[in-house]
């Protein structure tokens, strides 16, 4: 699936990024803990969270994820807007919560890395 | 790859600056990504530097980070000003937090950092002087196998 089938299964809103949108997706992780992300996160992953500070951004930049995608309509911080847009980080926001989110992701085909 | 040799960069953390934490570690990783150095070391050593940068802002003053980098392998060096650990063997232990609810909020304060530093160092030292501060000493080496 590519990052912009991803943002029409999730009906989101694309924040910025939308020249970015042709990415394959494979993988996905989800959690409003940075310190969690930043121990399991993958690379390549695409990151749901509710947490819309720069900080989020800065995290999935750091452990090289490939889009953000904050649940329950959140939007990103001007800080954490400015880095996306300089660091090529699509950011898509929906308004489902992040259990659809992640179901209807997982439904089509989108896992983890390795076994957990 | 002659640009690699013997190349070293000084930064400066505030602590308690929410607004810019990560920023040194985003730097270094360009500069490592710059140079060429495999995205997996890259990877690595930004997670750890972002790791130490995080606890200097949530509980130091301020720190200075020496980044260099020769033929063996990345060296981070990180000295803070600040109130110290008391017990680096509790520390390191995974969930170990004396976090504020503020942090909790910013994604933070799991205990997950210095574990997870050590994982992504191939060496990682960690000193202490009770109201002194904190040195972290990182390395990664790119002369080594790929580490998962
Ligand atoms: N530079 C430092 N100065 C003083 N205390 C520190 C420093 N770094 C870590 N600590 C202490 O060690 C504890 C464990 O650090 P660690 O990074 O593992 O977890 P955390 O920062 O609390 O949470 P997380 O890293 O998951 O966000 C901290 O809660 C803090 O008490
Ligand atoms: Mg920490």
């Amino acid at each position: 699936m590519t990052l912009s089938e991803v943002a029409k299964l999730l009906e989101a809103e694309v924040i910025c990024g939308e020249q970015y949108l042709d990415q394959e997706l494979e993988f996905a992780g989800a959690s409003d803990l940075m310190s969690d992300l930043l121990a399991f996160g993958q690379p390549g992953i695409l990151l749901l969270t509710g947490l819309a500070n720069t900080q989020s951004v800065r995290t999935a930049e750091i452990i090289d994820a490939k889009c953000v995608v904050y649940v329950r309509g959140r939007r990103p911080s001007q800080d954490g807007l400015e880095l996306a847009e300089k660091s090529k980080m699509p950011i898509l926001s929906t308004k489902f919560l992040m259990y659809k989110a992640c179901g209807l992701l997982y439904s089509r085909g989108i896992r983890v890395t390795g076994d957990r | 790859m002659a640009s690699r040799q013997n190349l070293s960069h000084a930064f400066e953390i505030q602590g308690g600056d929410f607004g810019k934490a990560g920023c040194v570690s985003l730097e270094i990783k360009e500069i490592l990504r710059d140079l060429g150095i495999d995205p997996a070391i890259v990877r690595r050593t930004a997670i750890a530097a972002y790791e130490a940068e995080m606890n200097v802002v949530m509980y130091a003053d301020s720190a200075t980070v020496m980044l260099r980098l020769n033929p063996q392998g990345i060296k981070i060096a990180l000295d803070d000003k600040g109130p110290g650990i008391h017990d680096i063997e509790l520390a390191m232990q995974e969930g170990y937090s004396t976090a504020t609810d503020q942090m909790r909020e910013m994604g933070f304060g799991a205990g997950m950092g210095l574990p997870n530093i050590k994982r992504n160092a191939d060496l990682f030292e960690l000193k202490s002087t009770i109201g002194k501060g904190t040195s972290y000493k990182i390395f990664i080496d790119l002369g080594s196998e790929e580490k998962t």
